[in-house]
């Protein structure tokens, strides 16, 4: 397939694939905003909720902040690997990302799994159904992030389309950013 | 405006008219200004053998003038309209004067329940009066309503009233109605609630101080006196 | 980046090349090309408004002879009445007004009309469409599985919505709710498309302000569209979850909440309207701007005026709420937010009625249409003002009068809009003229039946009938309107059919009507520039448009002819 000289347009001067990745998260900041929204207003309308939030574990959820936050500075390193040109390292720490990606959902599953077996399922009550939609919903867009670094760090191996290495980057933090939210949200507040 | 389409049978469905005339007024100027300026110019503009168009920008300030004065007068006409709304919003739904009567009205798939005092006056008491589906009032008092849902969202409507508010579960809406004219009416469901939405109509009887008193007498259930 | 005449000479070489990949009818499907891609949307919205207005024939023919056997249809029970009517909303809104509106003029018209040879992520755009089509699918299905299509109207309120022994409908309801979500996936991955091919691939030359209104209105649109449906996206997961894992969010008795969903889907229903109002108005500037041979009356203006109706139209949605149980006192504040509305929008119709002072009109069809356009929107937007008054939405809210509002701002946006639209780029898109008088005929043919349908319904909605009944023998006070009921019904059923008249014009001016030259309406914006229909790639290589002014110069003082096209050196 021939590449269209649409796609090599700059007219604003910022590369095409940045401008559309702003856009993505622009969509997706609402679908968060909107959830964590609507979990507030119920929070502040049911305070007998803090009662279901003290069964959180702060600890695991501040493990798995910090694994997040280590996984957005390899994914910086990543990229600044890739400004240089240096599609191997670059390779190197966005396989290191996925790894962080590969800790968060295992810390994850162990978590909903003990959760689950204590009877606080997503039924369990407001509280709880509001815990694993949004933590739910992030942890699918971790995987999709880590399946997209892996066909970046492949073809950033062979040195093809580096640019893209900065693009997942600044998806990633944003991943990070709303667990940022998620985590005092959910597991501080009591 | 409306009475010669539908009886006005509240104490505000008067106001209501009144308000929908005001904003017929308002809008319907503008309306018919627009359209016939519209067609006005089409047929002055229309292409025809030697008449040529004209180059203009709309950046002229005397030509600009002709979409900034409009433009300041409808905000002229949206402000007499929200003070006119939310004059007789106010009075319907926001205020709630002391009540004659306390009425619980139900929505449920497919009916209404209407619970009223007996002859003791008190809602909540063991003489209350329960029907489905159709409700007796006396005319000229003032009626609050506690009304609630079973399942799914109804709403209670009542055209000749102008009444009309959503029964959403798991809440109690208080609201008011005083009625003016006696006769039996529609009562409406008018949210989707279901297959049976559309059979879900009750009938309102308003009546007179003595036919209600005797009602509400003959009603009342024994095993409370 | 200053790169890009170096990187276009090297997309040339690439053009140049010949293209591998699937041959025939997969080619078809699989093919990138923005102007197939319109195609497939153009079709599969044209496919979708024969469903949504054969729905609208079934429930109306049972509205005006309630109980009768419907000829091509049967016996309307009240269950298949409800999932008429939602299927019927959600189809003409989802799966009409947007696939043609947005999607189809924007990826036909958005990179022709910037000089562009396709839209910046061709890959994302066929996915865009493949998604769409499945949501088609299902949404299509999902009125024949069992229990029915799903009956709870396009809003979707819970608890009836969430709940199968309220709406007994499990499967019909859950296809729904996933037919929504994925056509609303389909249209964020479009709507970034459009908004960075805008951004990014115009020709050069061309300024913010040399771009024609079309590509503006849908690209806002498209802004619009992504900012506000991520709640209701939420939201339908949480009802999705509610459906079928038995959670509570909506639920009152499990400490959910069923107004939450309102206020979700009105945060995105309301913007929803202006979506598609503002596509239509762009389509109508542009022919009123051709056909008037007039420079357009404030370019700048309908741009803000577009604008501030976006802005605004995040801040008006509990306006469809007023009695819905939320606190009385907010409903003043979006009473004064939902008025304000009107000013950008009356501006917006004033301009393009000043537009045509000092013109020289010509009332070729996509003109009667683009002008019917104008003529009839106006009567819905007054009516919303009627409806923004809390105190007269009161009484109104849920009657026949909201349907005819919204029925005469969507009918003349989702049809005739895209009629005139359609009129108007039919020669550059099949290469053929259409026939003036079968299109005279099938305009009065639409536009007269269509006042006769609506019209009626005001009355009906101000003597106090309600929507979505379907039968209205039932209540004392409405039954002497049973003539008014048909006198709508019968002019439905005119203007079915004249469409004939259009469908007959669209196949025999596709196989035998004159062919079109380059620019046949004299238009001064970049797509009459090239072939009709235009080749792949839409310019040869080497003869990309440059741009040196703006769309709209028309009988330009210093020029012979009344037009002068964006792409002609000064
Ligand atoms: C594209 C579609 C579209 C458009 C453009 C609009 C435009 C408007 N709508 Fe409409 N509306 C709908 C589609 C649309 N609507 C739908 C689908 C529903 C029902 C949903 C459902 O329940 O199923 C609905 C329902 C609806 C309601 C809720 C009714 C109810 O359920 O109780 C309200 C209430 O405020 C409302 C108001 C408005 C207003 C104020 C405008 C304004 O934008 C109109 C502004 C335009 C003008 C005012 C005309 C031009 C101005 C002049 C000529 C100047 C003179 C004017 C003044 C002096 C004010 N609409
Ligand atoms: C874009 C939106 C749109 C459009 C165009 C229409 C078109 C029509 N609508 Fe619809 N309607 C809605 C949106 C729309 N409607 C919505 C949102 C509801 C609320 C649903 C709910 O309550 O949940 C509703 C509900 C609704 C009801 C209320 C039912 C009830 O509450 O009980 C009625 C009743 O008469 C009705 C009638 C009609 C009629 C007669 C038409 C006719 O105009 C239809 C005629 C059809 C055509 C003329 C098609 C012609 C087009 C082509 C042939 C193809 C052209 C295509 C290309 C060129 C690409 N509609
Ligand atoms: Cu109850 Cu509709
Ligand atoms: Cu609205």
């Amino acid at each position: 397939m021939h590449k269209p000289i649409a796609t090599t347009r700059s007219a604003t001067g910022i590369p095409t694939g940045r401008l559309a990745v702003w856009w993505v998260l622009a969509s997706e900041i609402v679908i968060f905003g909107g959830l964590l929204a609507s979990y507030v207003m119920h929070r502040i309308g049911h305070p007998e909720w803090a009662v279901a939030a003290s069964h959180t574990n702060t600890w695991i959820g501040a493990t798995n902040t910090f694994v997040l936050l280590t996984s957005s500075f390899t994914a910086v390193l990543a990229h600044q690997a890739a400004e240089h040109g240096d599609g191997k390292t670059a390779a190197k720490y966005l396989l290191m990302t996925i790894g962080g990606a590969a800790t968060f959902i295992t810390i994850k599953s162990f978590e909903w799994a003990h959760e689950i077996r204590e009877g606080f399922t997503i039924t369990a009550n407001g509280f709880w159904s509001f815990y694993y939609t949004a933590a739910g919903l992030h942890a699918l867009h971790v995987i999709a992030g880590a399946v997209v670094m892996a066909f970046i760090a492949r073809d950033a191996m062979k040195g093809r389309e580096l640019h893209r290495v900065e693009l997942v980057g600044i998806y990633w933090h944003f991943v990070d950013v709303i667990w940022i939210f998620l985590f005092p949200l959910l597991y501080i507040a009591k | 405006m409306l009475h010669g389409l539908i009886t006005e049978a509240s104490s505000f469905a008067g106001s209501i008219d009144w308000l929908i005339f005001l904003v017929l007024v308002l809008v319907g100027f503008w309306f018919i200004l627009a359209e016939g300026v519209f067609f006005w110019l089409i047929f002055r503009f229309r292409s025809r053998p030697g008449h040529t168009g004209q180059y203009l920008t709309g950046k002229e300030k005397h030509i600009k003038r002709w979409i900034n004065i409009p433009h300041a007068l409808v905000l002229v006409c949206d402000v007499v309209i929200v003070i006119a709304a939310i004059h007789v919003w106010y009075i319907v739904k926001m205020d709630l004067p002391p009540a004659d009567y306390t009425i619980r009205v139900t929505g449920q798939q497919w009916a209404w329940v209407f619970q009223q005092p007996g002859e003791d006056g008190q809602l909540d008491t063991p003489d209350d009066i329960f029907t489905t589906d159709s409700l007796h009032v006396e005319v000229n008092k003032t009626y609050q309503f506690l009304l609630e849902s079973r399942d799914v969202i109804h709403d209670f409507s009542v055209p000749v009233f102008r009444l009309k508010q959503d029964a959403v579960p798991g809440r109690t809406i208080t609201g008011w109605f005083r009625p003016t004219k006696t006769g039996t009416f529609d009562v409406q469901c008018a949210k989707l609630c279901g297959i049976g939405h559309g059979v879900m109509e009750g009938s309102l009887v308003v009546e007179d101080q003595a036919h209600h008193t005797a009602w509400v007498a003959k009603n009342t259930p024994a095993a409370a006196q | 980046m200053a790169h890009a005449s170096a990187t276009e000479a090297h997309a040339h070489e690439h053009a140049t090349q010949e293209h591998h990949g699937p041959q025939g009818i997969l080619k078809y499907l699989w093919s990138t090309d923005h102007k197939v891609i319109a195609m497939q949307y153009l079709f599969t919205g044209m496919f979708m408004a024969m469903v949504g207005g054969f729905m609208a024939y079934v429930f109306r023919m049972q509205l005006a002879f309630p109980g009768k056997s419907v000829p091509l249809f049967g016996y309307v029970s009240p269950g298949e009445y409800n999932a008429l009517i939602t299927g019927h909303g959600s189809i003409m809104i989802f799966w009409v007004a947007m696939p043609v509106l947005i999607a189809a003029f924007g990826n036909y018209l958005i990179p022709l009309m910037i000089g562009a040879d396709d839209m910046v992520f061709p890959r994302i755009n066929r996915l865009s469409y493949q998604i769409f089509l499945l949501s088609v699918l299902v949404i299509l299905s999902s009125l024949f599985v069992k229990g029915g299509g799903f009956g709870g109207a396009w809003t979707s309120y819970p608890p009836l919505s969430a709940n199968a022994d309220y709406n007994l409908t499990p499967l019909g309801s859950s296809m729904w709710l996933v037919a929504v979500a994925l056509e609303f996936v389909a249209f964020l991955l479009g709507g970034i498309n459009f908004i960075t091919t805008l951004m990014n691939a115009r020709a050069p030359g061309m300024k913010a302000y040399d771009i024609p209104m079309v590509p503006w209105m849908i690209v806002i649109a498209s802004i619009l569209f992504m900012l506000s449906v991520g709640p209701l996206f939420a939201g339908a997961i949480m009802l999705f979850f509610d459906q079928n894992l038995g959670t509570g969010f909506f639920d009152p008795t499990r400490g959910g909440d069923p107004v939450l969903w309102q206020h979700l889907f009105w945060f995105f229903g309301h913007p929803e309207v202006y979506v598609v109002l503002l596509p239509a108005v762009g389509i109508v500037i542009d022919i009123v701007a051709t056909f008037a041979r007039k420079k357009l009356f404030g370019y700048k203006t309908l741009l803000y005026t577009a604008v501030a109706t976006g802005v605004l139209s995040f801040f008006v949605w509990a306006h469809h709420q007023f009695i819905a149980g939320i606190d009385p006192r907010m409903a003043n504040i979006f009473t004064v937010t939902t008025l304000l509305i009107s000013v950008p929008i009356a501006e917006m119709c004033f301009v393009i009625i000043a537009t045509l002072y000092g013109g020289d009109i010509r009332l070729k069809v996509p003109m009667l249409w683009a002008l019917a356009f104008v003529g009839e929107f106006l009567i819905g937007g007054v009516t919303g003002i009627f409806l923004g008054a809390s105190g007269a939405d009161a009484y109104l809210h849920e009657t026949y009068f909201v349907l005819a509002h919204f029925h005469y701002t969507f009918f003349p946006i989702a049809i005739i809009g895209t009629f005139a639209g359609f009129t108007y780029w039919f020669p550059k898109m099949f290469g053929r003229m259409m026939n003036e008088t079968l299109g005279k005929i099938h305009f009065w043919g639409t536009i007269i039946p269509f006042n006769f349908i609506f019209i009626p319904l005001f009355v009906l909605g101000l003597d106090g009938q309600q929507r979505r009944i379907y039968n209205f023998q039932n209540f004392p006070e409405l039954q002497h309107l049973q003539p008014v009921r048909i006198l709508a019904t019968i002019s439905l059923v005119v203007m079915l059919f004249f469409q004939l008249f259009f469908f007959w014009n669209v196949i025999r001016s596709w196989r035998k009507g004159p062919k079109a030259e380059k620019n046949p309406w004299k238009s001064n914006t970049l797509e009459w520039t090239t072939e009709s229909p235009p080749p792949h790639g839409n310019w040869p290589v080497d003869e990309m448009p440059k741009v040196y002014r703006g769309p709209y110069e028309y009988n330009h003082p210093d020029r012979e002819e009344d037009y002068w096209p964006q792409n002609l050196p000064a």
